[in-house]
Formats: structure tokens, C-alpha cells, sequence
């Protein structure tokens, strides 16, 4: 094949035997280690956590809409720690590089499975034992603290702290084992061919990713079980009254959360650089320079966690030197998004459904990026820190960037997940649902944080709340956005066309293999010749057949 | 600010303004072949934001500096942060309020701040300024009330149940009434009746944060009608809400906690003269 395929021309039909079928009953998937049937535990997982997470959120802006008419005070801030806790660390974290991730890592690679197949099972069993432990604090607990846990009032608060704090120890297992897992595939099993700068974006941004995991998670385990000591012995290392430092807490827990939001972020990069690529049917502009971004920011990232903390009373000059580094995270964000700017330029541009996601990602996340500018800078932070203007630029990176790019991703190896293809049609209602949505919800509440709304507040001054109720009634448009992709996806499952083996014109090896792929991924183990984005070198259509 | 925001505004309108471009362009066949890479672009693209972020970041650092460093003239108060209000003292007046800062307005005030249980911050938006306040140690924070007028603070470091209504008002007013002021406050009252007196102090001191008087629970169990009959206490016993009973609970609030409450309420010790110890149990006594 010297021409790039668009779509398989041939009508289609599901290969006879495929991952899904390979096996059946209850233990063939309760005990697999196929990395695929894994990938969909996980995403099954973290989309019913999201689910949860998103109905808390929908309590939360209903509260706000008219304060003290549903709920009381205590009842507020345990739906907003309830939210950040899901949110965080049953969905976000979790969410791309263990499903996605996990799917499509070997696939892209051109792998048979994970290096660690038995290690990533109990990967996922460890994530499901968290999950539970967080859900059952939460709920009978009732843990009041918000996500960040912060001293002395966690140490002080009459609620279920301490399991909750090690419901995030044990997933933190989760996330270092999977990290491991990631790293230890992409350096030593990749075919003949695949050099590191063969590897798809995709694949560098799990790379960077895993790499934080590791490093990063075991500070926050520890940090966490400091926190549950001192609240069972009474080991004064955080409340003031033992000895202790409650701004010392801080350093550490944001050592790992800063360095988390890349964990977050930059597998959605990732996704993003395989939809452009991929729609815009042309290689990635830059492409080593994007690669290599992903390692500089996951690198950068560990060295700015005190710019949480201009007014925590941590010292002025550890201040300034936070805030300067700080700024050196925004060039390689700026140089990507110039980066898929650029490969939009003379691309032959497919505005599917995967793509729309991908460009509203670009829209939404150069606002995330943008507005934290003013929130690097010194003078401006003072002003801003802890309103709603936070508030707002972390869903929109979050909501607006990985939310966005995760659903994109969705919906491009959909068919690969699953053998069939979804209503186009219904899902781009979605998405214009979701961007309206979102933006109505959330772009209001840089206005409110300008204005002068703190955060986490259950009651509000009245000249708040014509910019409320307006942000409420968006979460409702943003809810409805979702169902309408649920929708989509179910209604995929039970009556979607069946999907060839590339549908949408991939240049990347998940797509030479079939759809859904067979139990080993690859009939003949693939021979890379070509870089990544290579269109001259594309993947055939032929169904179960590795690209020569 | 407005430097920042005009410059996200514009990289915001020419990324989006290409993005949008080049979909719309490109998205109807397009046969070309685009550029893998270009470096002189990617160098400018790269260089140009990086002096842009090093001049904000100089920005942001000046006024950093002037907003971490009092002048040398500015008027110290005394503050602490507690579950959840605000107690100030100002040292030379021998005067105290709760949620509320009466200054002379031209004169630089600077709070030297501790909290008593959490943590706590304290945030002056009309004035720009911030800081955390924490318990087993002293930060500051300061402003200039330029115009007379009323301003509100904040707590914006989440501590706990009424968080939300940890806030008060900084009014700023001509030096004449500010001397008023402190004439009026720094002198003991005398005159007033004691159950007005109460009244005057349940609202000054932010008593009405935990406990309602119309039979409500809130933080602290309601006050209406509690004087004279027999309250439940959380280690089983009971006891008469007496004057010694009143008296106790507000300067050891520890001592007798009542059943279904936490014991979270700060003592008042020190902190009331002993007529305005009578006033408040005038006040609640007469809460039926």
C-alpha cells in the first residue's frame, strides 16, 4: 500500500474471534490479564466515578442557585469534598492512562500485552479496594475537609479523615504500579522498528506521565499516613499544639498534587496529538519538539508546587523563586498548543466527531493555560488566590482540557474498544450540549472570582447571585451534554454499524490490527518502518493483519 | 493586571482566530502538503513567550514586594482568627471588636494576626491584599484605606462549618470620627441597661454565628428559653442553666458541653468586663 487509506471500502463485518469473545463467563474477566479487558474494567470504573462525581457537582451548583434552601452547612462542604475527592482520585487521575492508557499502550506500541500482565490486574483490584474504602468513608464518614486535607483542621474535624486519607494511600498504589507497569512495556517491548521517536504522542505523554506517578505518588502516601498517625497516636508533626508545622503539610501534599495535575493533563495531550494528527491527515507539526514538551513539563512540574502557597506564610523568597518557575511550565504548554495550531495549517482537515472534541479542547484549554498567568504572578495571586477565579481555571484545564480530550478519545477508539461505530450525528449534539455548557458554567466564575467571591463559601452576598444562578443553570445544559454522549454510546452498543478496522484513517498501529482486536493484539508481530504520522505508511484495512 | 489579561486576550484571539481559520480553510480537500517543522518559527514562538512570562513575572514580583512590606508609619492591630470570627485589638486604644475594623482613613494599618484553632485568611479584596493566618504563629498583612467608605473581608481559607460567614467589615472613616470612635469604645459602659448591653455584645462579638435565638440549632445549641431549666450534657449529666451555669460557658466553654454539640466554642476569658458578663446573661435570661 503506498497511498494512505481514508476508510475501509469493503463492507465490514466483526472478526470471528476477537478479546471480547476470545473467552467467557464472570472469571475470564474477573481474572484477565489482557491488558484490553483490563482497560475496559477501568473505564467502566471511571466513567460510573465521574458519573458520581458530576451528580455531587450538580448538588453543589443547585445549593448555590439558592442558598440554605436544600441543604444545610455541614451537608455543603461534605458535597464539595465528596466532588473533589471522586473527581480527583477515583476519575481524573485514573481516568486516561488506566483505560485508554492501559487499551492502547501495547496496541500503539505494537506489544501483546503490558509487560507486568498479572501486576496490572492487581493494579485495577487495588483501584477497586480504594475506590470502595473512599466511597464508604465519605458516605457514612460524612469527611468534611475538602480534597486537600488540609491540617490542623483535618486533624481536628470529628469526621472519618483517616480512612479516607488512606482510601488515597491505596489508590496511590494503583497509580505507582501502572506507571511502573507503562514504563517498563515501552522500553522493552517494542518491535523491530519502533525506535523511541517512532513512538506515537500518545505514547511519550504516557511515558512523561508514568514517570510523575512513580516519583511523585510515594511522597503523598507518605504524607497521608503522617496525617493518619498523628490523628490515631498523636504524633505532633502538623498541629501547631503538639510541636507540629500545618504549613509543612502543605509543601508536602502540593510536592505530589502539583505534580498530579500532569498527571492529569498530559495524557490528554497526548490523545489530543493522535485526533489532530489524525483528522487533519498530516504528521504532527514539530513532532519531536511536542514529544519532548511532555517530558520537560512532567520534569518542570516538580519543582513549582509552592505556587499554591504565595499566602500561606511559606517565605517570600520561596515565593518568588515558585512563581518564577512557574512561568517556565507555560512555555512548552504554549509551544504545543502553537505546535497543533501549526498542523492544522494545509492539513486535510475531517471535522468528525473525535476532531470536534479535539479543537474544542484547544479553544478551552489555551483559556485554562491563559488565565494562569495572572495566577503565577505574585502580585495578582495575592488578589485572587482562593475565589472562584481558581475555581475556574481548574475546570478549565480539568473539565474543559481533560474532560474534553478524554470524551475525544472516547469516541476515536470507540470502535476499536468495541467493533461498532456510534451516531455522529447525536454525538456532535452532545458536544455543542457540553461547550455551551461548560462555558456558561464555568467562564462565569472568573467573573465572580474578579468580583470577589471566595470559594468554598455555602452562602454568598447577593450581588453574587444573578452570576450563580447563571453558572447553575449552565451545569444543567453541561449534564445534559453528557447524557446526550451516554446516549450515543449505549445506543453504539446495542445497534451501532460495525466498524472496520480503521475507520477513521489512523496511521497509528492500533489501527492495522481488527476491530475489536484478537486476544494478542497482532496476528504477526508488527514491523515499524515509518514514523508515526507517516501517511505514506499508513496501516492497511486488512482486518487482524499487522502493517508490514 | 489589565497588562495580563490584554495579553492572554490577544494570544487567545490569534490562536483561536487561526484554529478556526485553518478548520475552515482546510476542511474542504486539501491536496497540499503542510510543513513537518520549521525551526525559525518554532524558535520565534518559543523565545517571544518566554520574555513575555519573565516580564510579567518582574511585574508580578514588584508588586509583590510592596504588597508584603508595610511602610514603617502604618497603625498595628492585633487579630485573631477563630471558629469562626474575627477578634481585633488595637494596642494604643486599648479597644476591641469583633468583624469589625474601624480605621482613619490616609493611615497605613497593618494586622498582626494568629489564628486560635485552624487555619485561617484573611482577605481585604478592595485592598488587594492577603494572607493566611495560622495557629502557633504570627503573619501580617496591611493596607491603606485610601477613601472613607465600607469594605468588606473575608476568610478564605476553608475552616470548617460557618467558614462562609467568617467575614466582617472595614469601615473607613475621617481621623475626627475615628477619634470618636475610640473615645466612645475605650471607655467602659456604664449606662447602658444590662440586657441592651447583652444584646449590643451577642451581636459585637458574633455570638449569633453559632447560636440562634429563635429555638433553631445551630453550630451551638439555640439560646431561646434555655435560662432556668435543665440542659442535657454530653457526659450524661444535666444541669440548671443558672447565672454560674451562663457564666461558666462563656468564659470555659469546655467545661459543660451540651449533648449533640461539638466543643468547638473559644473562651471569652479576658475578654469581658464584668458588667458586660452580666449584660449578656441579662440578655439570654431574658430570651424566653
Amino acid at each position: 500500500m503506498s497511498t494512505a487509506p481514508d476508510i475501509a471500502t469493503h463492507a465490514p463485518s466483526l472478526p470471528k474471534e476477537h478479546y471480547l469473545n476470545a473467552t467467557r463467563g464472570f472469571k475470564s474477566w474477573a481474572l484477565t490479564v489482557d491488558h484490553k479487558r483490563i482497560g475496559v474494567m477501568y473505564l467502566v470504573s471511571v466513567l460510573t466515578f465521574f458519573l458520581v462525581g458530576g451528580l455531587l457537582a450538580l448538588l453543589v451548583r443547585l445549593e448555590l442557585l439558592s442558598p440554605g434552601g436544600m441543604f444545610e452547612q455541614k451537608t455543603y462542604n461534605q458535597l464539595f469534598t465528596m466532588h473533589g475527592v471522586v473527581m480527583t482520585f477515583l476519575f481524573i487521575i485514573p481516568s486516561i492512562p488506566a483505560s485508554l492508557g492501559n487499551f492502547f499502550l501495547p496496541l500503539q506500541l505494537g506489544a501483546k500485552d503490558v509487560a507486568f500482565p498479572k501486576l496490572n490486574l492487581l493494579s485495577f483490584y487495588i483501584y477497586v479496594l480504594g475506590a470502595l474504602m473512599a466511597i464508604v468513608a465519605m458516605v457514612v464518614g460524612a469527611v468534611d475537609t475538602g480534597w486537600t486535607f488540609y491540617t490542623p483542621y483535618s486533624l481536628t474535624t470529628n469526621t472519618a479523615v483517616v480512612i479516607t486519607v488512606l482510601a488515597a494511600f491505596v489508590l496511590g498504589f494503583s497509580s505507582i504500579l501502572t506507571g511502573l507497569n507503562f514504563i517498563v512495556t515501552m522500553h522493552k517491548l517494542r518491535p523491530p522498528g519502533m525506535t523511541w521517536f517512532r513512538m506515537p504522542l500518545f505514547l511519550w505523554a504516557l511515558y512523561a506521565t508514568s514517570v510523575i506517578q512513580i516519583l511523585a505518588t510515594p511522597v503523598l502516601g507518605i504524607t497521608l499516613l503522617l496525617l493518619a498517625a498523628e490523628r490515631l497516636f498523636g504524633v505532633g508533626i502538623f498541629d501547631p499544639a503538639l510541636g507540629g508545622d500545618p504549613v509543612l503539610f502543605q509543601h508536602f501534599f502540593w510536592f505530589y498534587s502539583h505534580p498530579a495535575v500532569y498527571v492529569m493533563i498530559v495524557p490528554a495531550f497526548g490523545v489530543v496529538s493522535e485526533l489532530i494528527a489524525t483528522f487533519s491527515r498530516r504528521e504532527v507539526f514539530g513532532y519531536k519538539v511536542v514529544a519532548l514538551s511532555s517530558v520537560a513539563i512532567a520534569i518542570i512540574g516538580f519543582f513549582v508546587w509552592g505556587h499554591h502557597m504565595f499566602v500561606s506564610g511559606q517565605s517570600e523568597f520561596a515565593g518568588t523563586v515558585f512563581s518564577f518557575l512557574t512561568f517556565f511550565v507555560a512555555i512548552p504548554t504554549a509551544v504545543k498548543i502553537f505546535n497543533w495550531t501549526a498542523t492544522l495549517y494545509k492539513g486535510d482537515i475531517q471535522l468528525r466527531t473525535p476532531m470536534i472534541y479535539a479543537l474544542i479542547f484547544l479553544l478551552q484549554f489555551t483559556i485554562g493555560g491563559l488565565t494562569g498567568l495572572p495566577l503565577a504572578s505574585l502580585g495578582t495571586n495575592v488578589a485572587l488566590h482562593d475565589t472562584y477565579y481558581v475555581v475556574a481555571h481548574f475546570h478549565y484545564v480539568m473539565m474543559g482540557g481533560v474532560v474534553f480530550a478524554f470524551v475525544g478519545g472516547l469516541y476515536y477508539w470507540w470502535p476499536k474498544i468495541t467493533g461498532r461505530m456510534f451516531n455522529e450525528k447525536l454525538a456532535n449534539i452532545g458536544a455543542a450540549l457540553m461547550f455551551v455548557g461548560f462555558n456558561a458554567t464555568f467562564f462565569t466564575q472568573f467573573l465572580l472570582g474578579f468580583k470577589g467571591m471566595p470559594r468554598r463559601y455555602f452562602d454568598y452576598d447577593p450581588e453574587f447571585h444573578t452570576l450563580h444562578a447563571f453558572s447553575s443553570v449552565g451545569s444543567w445544559i453541561l449534564g445534559l451534554g453528557f447524557l446526550v454522549a451516554l446516549i450515543t454510546l449505549v445506543q453504539s452498543l446495542r445497534k451501532g454499524a460495525i466498524a472496520p478496522a480503521n475507520p477513521w484513517g489512523g496511521t497509528t498501529l492500533e489501527w492495522a490490527t481488527s476491530s475489536p482486536p484478537p486476544a494478542h493484539n497482532f496476528i504477526d508481530t508488527p514491523t515499524v518502518t515509518a514514523g508515526p504520522y507517516d501517511r505514506s505508511h499508513a496501516p492497511t484495512a486488512t482486518a487482524g493483519r499487522a502493517a508490514a | 493586571m489589565n497588562f495580563i489579561n490584554v495579553l492572554s486576550a490577544f494570544f487567545w484571539v490569534l490562536i483561536t482566530g487561526l484554529i478556526v481559520y485553518f478548520t475552515w480553510r482546510y476542511s474542504k480537500g486539501n491536496k497540499e502538503v503542510g510543513p513537518a517543522h520549521n525551526t525559525p518559527l518554532e524558535i520565534t514562538w518559543t523565545v517571544i513567550p518566554t520574555i513575555l512570562v519573565v516580564a510579567i513575572f518582574a511585574w508580578g514580583f514588584k508588586t509583590y514586594m510592596s504588597l508584603s512590606r508595610a511602610p514603617g508609619d502604618a497603625m498595628d492591630i492585633y487579630v485573631t482568627g477563630q471558629k469562626w470570627s474575627w477578634s481585633f485589638e488595637y494596642p494604643q486604644y486599648g479597644v476591641r471588636t469583633t468583624n469589625e475594623l474601624v480605621v482613619p482613613v490616609g493611615k497605613p494599618v497593618r494586622l498582626v494576626m494568629h489564628s486560635s484553632d485552624v487555619i485561617h485568611s484573611m482577605w481585604l479584596p478592595a485592598f488587594r491584599n492577603k494572607m493566611d493566618v495560622l495557629p502557633g504563629r504570627t503573619t501580617t498583612v496591611w493596607f491603606e484605606p485610601g477613601e472613607e467608605g465600607t469594605y468588606r473581608f473575608y476568610c478564605t481559607e476553608y475552616c470548617g462549618d460557618s467558614h462562609w460567614n467568617m467575614k466582617g467589615h472595614v469601615k473607613v472613616v475621617s481621623s475626627e470620627a475615628f477619634q470618636a470612635w475610640v473615645e466612645e469604645n475605650s471607655k467602659e459602659d456604664t449606662t447602658t441597661p444590662l440586657p441592651e448591653l447583652g444584646a449590643k455584645l451577642f451581636q459585637s462579638k458574633a455570638c449569633f454565628t453559632c447560636h440562634s435565638t429563635d429555638g433553631t440549632p445551630g453550630i451551638g445549641p439555640s439560646l431561646k428559653g434555655v435560662f432556668g431549666h435543665s440542659v442535657d450534657l454530653a457526659d450524661g449529666t444535666s444541669v440548671v442553666a443558672d447565672e454560674e451555669y451562663v457564666r461558666e460557658s462563656i468564659l470555659q466553654p469546655g467545661a459543660k458541653v451540651v449533648k449533640g454539640f461539638a466543643p468547638t466554642m473559644p473562651s471569652f476569658q479576658g475578654q469581658l468586663s464584668e458588667r458586660e458578663l452580666n449584660g449578656l446573661i441579662e440578655y439570654i435570661k431574658s430570651l424566653k
